[in-house]
């Protein structure tokens, strides 16, 4: 079930480098952070690994292991006109196949939305659709995930809540998180990269098994070290 | 708002009989050029019975002719969506089809078709099917970018996918589509009815202007333009409900 993620190159965009000897290897069966600055290509490196197309090109190489990946964004990207229950089982009747309808309840049931089957996305809080965004990923079974900030639109309590609450779901599956929070960072990432125009480097992680308690002394530190880490790419 | 737009609708024809029967006052212009409300309204219930009579031929070929051109256009678009030969085959036809103006085909169609039902039913379908087809379509081959990514990541099928993702994303545009064929719908039966018929109320208008029955003439054109009215606002409850009760 667990893969080896991998990337080795560098990436362009027509004829500009964007970040040149990346170097990223995915703990299989956890979680690996992707940060830096905004327009790196880290959003675009989660899409290739997803097997999306692309603006840019990777020249290197990009190992992703057999089967199918799942990526969740910012945007819930649930159809606005069906009931969450229906976005859960979107994946099977697209693809022509009967829907675990029985799995689907449990799933929302289990991530705190019993009773909610019915509601259309509209008729849910940002946090709640996000949730459905969740159960449709984790229903797919897809052994690597890519999530790419999908909880950066949510308030503090609420996101906060949503990592304990993806870190139990998708506890085994190699995860990568593109992130731009480092609390989020330090409290999920069995390892963290930044990535930048010169590559990409290894940041200094509390240990222990995640999600990381918040408000743990070593979580809230590697915060510290991770921003400060960040800021420094944010100079020229 | 809706309150508002009711009344709108109440007191704008109103507005306009007083109008109308001002100008005849104020003129004098003679009947059979121009007769005044009272005068139309005196003919609509004379000839209540022989109007209604044709009213119900136009309508029945309107409403034929609505459902034809929907039809097929919707199965159209779904096809064309779905199959990539069909959109070779089918897009330039479908280019030159909306630069002809349809209504040129009327008296091909009448020679063709005779002068019954079926060519004014053809007529409506024609100038429904290729609006109702392009907007449809067009609205089809544009998913948002971030549902086509999703419909990739679960490895959907092409039908599925065009059912599920793409139509209930089309269905409000498929209403301005409706819409757009209500307005045009009206002009094509009553053209049709020029070019060749003996029944319905373009029949009819022709008729009573042949002989000088100017008010008869009106009274056909008001119970064609109730019919105008009543179809247009029916499109747009239609559109209203495609956009709010999709699957």
């Amino acid at each position: 079930m667990n893969g080896a993620v991998g990337v080795r190159g560098d990436l362009w965009l027509n004829a500009a480098v964007l970040a040149r000897g990346l170097e990223i290897a995915a703990v299989a069966g956890g979680w690996t952070c992707l940060m830096g600055a905004s327009g790196v290509g880290k959003s675009t490196l989660g899409r290739m690994v997803a097997g999306l197309p692309v603006a840019a090109r990777l020249e290197g190489v990009l190992r992703v292991p057999e089967g199918r990946v799942a990526l969740m964004g910012q945007s819930d990207q649930l159809l606005p006109w069906a009931s969450a229950l229906a976005n859960v089982t979107l994946g099977a009747r697209l693809r022509g196949a009967r829907p675990d309808v029985a799995r689907a309840r449990a799933l929302l049931a289990d991530l705190g939305l019993a009773g909610m089957e019915d509601r259309r996305p509209a008729a849910l809080s940002g946090g709640q659709r996000q949730r459905v965004a969740l159960a449709r990923t984790l229903i797919e079974d897809c052994p690597v995930v890519v999530l790419d900030e999908p909880f950066s639109a949510l308030d503090a309590a609420t996101r906060a809540a949503m990592q304990d609450l993806a870190a139990r779901a998708l506890a085994g599956r190699t995860v990568i998180l593109i992130t731009h929070d480092p609390l989020e960072a330090a409290r999920l990432g069995d390892r963290a990269y930044l990535i930048g125009a010169a590559g990409s480097r290894a940041l200094p992680l509390p240990p222990g098994p995640v999600p990381r308690p918040l408000d743990a002394p070593e979580v809230l530190a590697a915060q510290a070290a991770l921003f400060a880490a960040l800021s420094g790419t944010g100079a020229p | 708002m809706l309150a508002r737009r009711g009344a709108g609708f109440a007191v704008l024809p109103l507005v306009v009989l007083a109008l109308w029967q001002a100008v005849v006052w104020a003129t004098g212009v003679p009947p059979f050029i121009l007769p005044g409300p009272g005068r139309v309204g005196a003919a609509l219930l004379a000839h209540a019975p022989m109007l209604a009579e044709h009213a119900g031929f136009t309508l029945a070929n309107l409403a034929m002719g609505l459902a034809v051109g929907v039809a097929l256009g919707v199965v159209t678009a779904l096809n064309l969506a779905l199959s990539p030969v069909a959109r070779r085959l089918m897009r330039p036809l479908l280019v030159v089809a909306q630069a002809v103006p349809v209504f040129a085909l009327a008296p091909v169609v009448t020679l063709w078709l005779g002068y019954g039902a079926p060519s004014k039913v053809v007529m409506v379908a024609l100038v429904v099917y290729f609006p109702v087809t392009s907007v449809l379509f067009d609205a089809l081959m544009r998913p948002p970018p971030a549902l086509e990514d999703l419909a990739r990541m679960m490895r959907a099928r092409p039908l599925p996918e065009l059912m599920l993702i793409r139509l209930p994303h089309a269905l409000p545009a498929l209403g301005s589509g409706l819409r757009l064929a209500a307005v045009q719908a009206p002009f094509a039966v009553i053209i049709g009815e020029w070019v060749g018929s003996s029944r319905g109320l373009g029949h009819l208008m022709l008729m009573a202007n042949g002989r000088g029955q100017t008010d008869l003439m009106f009274a056909a054109l008001m119970v064609l333009a109730a019919m105008g009215v009543a179809l247009f606002a029916g499109a747009g409850l239609v559109q209203r409900a495609l956009e709010q009760g999709r699957p």
